[in-house]
């Protein structure tokens, strides 16, 4: 069946006017709408905070649990319900900071859920907090001084964790966010997407490079398997591997050419040069990666606890409980 | 020789078997009881395992013991003391020898008790027997390490290998002091090591000779006695622990039920064996996850229900701790769990081995905010089963949280249980929303009767809906902050649970005139029982009332408190039960009996106190 964006949409959204969760919202109704699965069948599953509230304004079946449990509570709905098609959602505290176990083991034991990180790096329900994503000497309510501590960058917990799929939207790049969104989706294991997303509270502008389109066209490089890592307003520049590291590098000059440019592998088993890039800042000279960054194949939880019941049930020769019971040491009393 | 052998007749009898964590103690003792359960004796064991994974060998802290009680008729207990002693080493004499019975029978290892032995066990000398004051009469000393390698001198194994059949020779011997029918031993072996032939053979052949050795110098030691079976129920029966007839009942009631089974857990002592139970039955469909902690145990249980499967979760007392939250999320989306709590010594960390009822304010009480939610106690390792059955029942057809609590005595200890025939057992139908609701039903729209809201599982086209943690409108679902819908959900929450029907309250003994009435709750069944029996053996006039379903309480509660003039409510915690009852019951004021140990009641200290209640 052909579905619209309407057929997920329910309910009035309460965030602040102008909140990145508007626009992912949004995003994922369009990319649900695409994907086509039927809203029945869909559940998703949030913690606590300003973006865990997206459930409620979802027409398919949700939870918006407790903080920082949604990664746990949609392991056990996949695992048992194999044919749900589940969504986590978590911010960067939720999912980073009191969620940061499951999160981690999620990923460890490739759950087939799509696992959305809404990073706009503070706590905006709590009332401006820094969170596990705020950057070192960051000011807020709760470290007026600065924070003495360096932030979690996602993709290294994720590509720590062993994890096989990340990709990264910033929120207000509708088209950006449902590819990746989609992407997540054909994805068979963990697949987070991490959203760069403004608090207009308390934290605005923390992503403000990359926040509009011409900011994108200057400081964002979006990353497509096969395709030469170039980026730039006039696609000048280009990405080439140097040494241990990258180096950003400008086509035409000092004899370098297309050709030179390193070639996105998604696919690619060993994770060191996706997490060379999925770690590039602005800050280093190097421009954000958008889209996805890591995309591989490899057994998922959900489907191998089925694989497993199936075999051992072949193999085994009690299959209800009448039959379990015989299987023990029985005496008759008579 | 043989024809001179005095064959005694004894009601019942309680060995213990002790000696390394590493010898074998509980083999020999499960054999043993299943032994004697197959001629139809009845049985009670208990496990007593130190903390430490595998203590220094020899050393005091190392000891483990594993008693087995038998009786000609009904046994609820382990046994206080035991009737025979077997200290595989030193350092259990040392230890154990406080829970045999003065007039106990002592099988030791010589070998075991050579100076370095005698020393890690802190004797002062040589004469430990004198140290402790033991009569060398009742003391069968053989050298079984000896006697053991000797025996397997031309099999093959080397000596590390030879030392693993020790506990068999004790076995052996154990067997010929109470006549025991030594081929369902060997049958146990065969079976056990079918893939290991050689191991059965020789496991065998060491028990014989330790039977040999009993019969050749039977002079030494006390006579043969036997015990034999008064009351046989007749049917077919298995042995079985606490934890694994738990296990069995998630089991049953997911099938009863036409659910899938998932269990969230995370390994945590006494507990453990339940999830290592489910894990095994994956032909029956049964999903375990070993997850990253407590929390996601009960986390990932309840979205297993959320998405249509019975979520269980296991744990012990720190546990609880840690899934109190998701419990609690489980009670404001009133969705079906069941979380079981095998419960230790604490507080923290607390006495992980061992068995205390300490966490029954907590299991009612723990969580924030008005959190009702139903708690049921099973009373001995085969009731787990029932109790197990009973709280999936429940959780699922008023879909709320059950806590189900057990206890380290009655998870470890095991009985002989009569194969349940599962047709004989109550249906299970949970609440599933009706397809004619569809357009008009909200998520907390109930049954008007019972107080329950419908279940509508994901994959429903047409019942999308959410839940969570926040408070919801009564009749749109909707976020709520209304104070009157919130203070209305707090008593429909609290209402759903009160109308649970459970059954009533047994009173066995005296019950119509009765001087004291004996209350307790859970795992202490059997020793309360036992008191009672020996209090009205006495001529006393004694009664027992206990609680298996603690919340609700049964409807007749407050009138068989009520009815009695001493009222003794004996837990293993600091009155917990007593203030709960204190809390449902006006102008109850029971006498208490509380004993934090660890370890199980001891019957004849319960009889003492319960003497001294009625004299007052």
């Amino acid at each position: 069946m052909a579905y619209t964006a309407q057929d997920f949409k329910k309910g009035q959204p309460r965030w602040c006017p102008g909140c990145g969760d508007h626009f992912f919202l949004a995003s994922l109704h369009k990319a649900m709408a695409e994907i086509g699965v039927d809203p029945w069948n869909i559940a998703v599953i949030s913690g606590i905070g300003c973006s865990s509230r997206l459930p409620h304004y979802m027409a398919t079946y949700g939870m918006n649990t407790i903080h920082g449990r949604a990664a746990a509570i949609a392991t056990g709905a996949k695992v048992v319900n194999p044919s749900l098609s589940v969504w986590q959602i978590s911010g960067d505290g939720d999912g980073l900071a009191i969620g940061g176990n499951h999160f981690i083991h999620a990923n460890r034991r490739n759950i087939n859920l799509n696992m959305i990180l809404l990073n706009n790096r503070i706590y905006g329900l709590t009332k401006g907090q820094y969170s596990p994503t705020s950057p070192r000497g960051f000011v807020s309510k709760s470290s007026p001084y600065g924070t003495v501590e360096d932030p979690f960058r996602p993709a290294e917990l994720c590509f720590g964790a062993r994890g096989h799929f990340f990709a990264r939207a910033v929120a207000t790049d509708a088209q950006g966010t449902i590819d990746i969104l989609k992407a997540a989706h054909q994805h068979k294991g963990a697949a987070v997407c991490e959203i760069l997303q403004n608090c207009v509270i308390f934290n605005d502008g923390t992503h403000e490079s990359v926040y509009s389109k011409e900011g994108r066209a200057k400081n964002a490089i979006y990353v497509q398997h096969g395709k030469p890592l170039i980026f730039g307003e006039n696609s000048e520049y280009g990405l080439v591997q140097e040494g241990f590291g990258l180096k950003v590098v400008k086509i035409g000059e000092n004899g370098i050419t297309e050709k030179d440019i390193l070639v996105h592998d998604a696919h690619c088993q060993d994770n060191t040069l996706q997490l060379k890039l999925a770690l590039m800042g602005n800050g280093d000279g190097f421009p954000v990666a958008l889209g996805v960054i890591r995309d591989v194949d490899a057994p998922t939880y959900d489907d191998s606890v089925t694989t497993q019941i199936e075999e051992i049930s072949s193999k085994k020769k009690y299959h209800n409980f009448a039959e379990l019971l015989e299987t023990n040491d029985i005496w008759e009393v008579k | 020789m043989a024809e001179t052998l005095e064959v005694k007749e004894l009601a019942e009898v309680a060995v213990r078997f002790s000696g390394d964590s590493g010898d074998g103690m509980q083999l020999a003792g499960n054999i043993f009881s299943t032994v004697s359960a197959t001629v139809g004796n009845s049985i009670s064991t208990f496990p007593d395992y130190p903390a430490d994974i595998r203590a220094p060998q020899g050393s005091l802290t190392g000891v483990s013991g594993f008693q087995v009680h038998i009786g000609a008729e009904m046994v609820y207990t382990p046994g206080d003391k035991c009737d025979v002693l077997v200290a595989m080493n030193a350092a259990a004499l040392k230890t154990q020898y406080k829970y045999a019975k003065k007039d106990a029978t002592i099988i030791i290892d010589t070998d075991s008790f050579q100076a370095a032995d005698l020393k890690k066990a802190a004797f002062q000398t040589n004469d430990y027997l004198g140290e402790m004051n033991i009569d060398p009469d009742r003391v069968i000393a053989c050298p079984i390490t000896q006697m053991v390698k000797d025996c397997l001198a031309d099999s093959g194994m080397d000596v590390k290998a030879m030392l693993k059949c020790r506990n068999m020779f004790a076995l052996g011997l154990v067997c010929w002091l109470f006549d025991r029918d030594l081929e369902i031993a060997f049958n146990f072996l065969r079976e056990k090591f079918a893939k290991k032939p050689g191991v059965a053979d020789a496991n065998i052949k060491v028990i014989q000779a330790g039977y040999d050795y009993g019969h050749n110098t039977h002079s030494s030691a006390n006579n043969v006695r036997r015990i034999e079976t008064k009351h046989k129920v007749p049917g077919r029966y298995m042995d079985i622990t606490g934890n694994k007839a738990t296990a069995y009942g998630f089991i049953a009631a997911a099938e009863k039920a036409g659910l899938k089974l998932y269990l969230g857990s995370y390994p945590i002592t006494p507990a453990t064996d339940v999830l290592h139970e489910l894990s095994k039955h994956k032909s029956l469909g049964v999903t375990t996850v070993q997850c990253e902690d407590e929390i996601a145990g009960c986390a990932s249980a309840l979205g297993a229900s959320f998405a249509g499967a019975l979520g269980v979760t296991s744990t012990s007392g720190p546990g609880i701790c840690l899934k109190s939250e998701a419990m609690n999320l489980a009670v404001i989306m009133e969705l079906p769990i069941v979380v079981l709590d095998v419960q230790r010594g604490g507080p923290a960390t607390g006495l992980p081995t061992k068995s205390e009822q300490t966490d029954l304010l907590q299991a009612l009480f723990g969580r924030n905010g008005e959190s009702p939610m139903p708690v049921i106690a099973a009373t001995s390792p085969t009731d787990c089963f029932d109790a197990a059955y009973n709280a999936c029942k429940m959780a699922l057809e008023h879909m709320t949280p059950v806590i189900l609590m057990t206890d380290a005595y009655v998870a470890n200890g095991s009985a002989a249980f009569k194969l349940p025939n599962l047709a004989e057992y109550p249906a299970i139908n949970p609440p599933y929303v009706p397809e004619e609701l569809k357009g008009t039903w909200t998520p907390y729209m109930r049954n008007e009767e019972t107080g329950v809201r419908y279940w509508a599982v994901p994959g429903r086209e047409g019942f999308q809906h959410i839940l969570g943690g926040l408070e919801k409108d009564n009749k749109t679902g909707a976020i709520s902050t209304d104070p009157e819908n919130h203070n209305l959900m707090t008593h429909l929450r609290q209402e759903k649970i009160d109308k649970i029907q459970v059954p009533d309250l047994d009173v066995l003994g005296d019950k119509d005139d009765a001087e004291l009435l004996i209350v307790g709750f859970g795992g202490t069944y059997g020793h309360l029982h036992a008191a009672m029996d020996e209090l009205r053996a006495k001529g006393k006039k004694v009664a027992l009332a206990h609680f298996k379903y603690i919340n609700p309480l049964p409807a007749n509660t407050a009138a068989v408190l009520g009815k009695y003039k001493k009222v003794v409510v004996a837990e293993q915690n600091m009155g917990q039960l007593a203030a709960w009852l204190r809390m449902k019951v006006d102008n109850f004021t029971p006498y208490k009996f509380n004993q934090v140990k660890g370890q199980p009641f001891v019957v004849n200290e319960l009889v003492e106190a319960f003497t001294e209640i009625l004299n007052k």
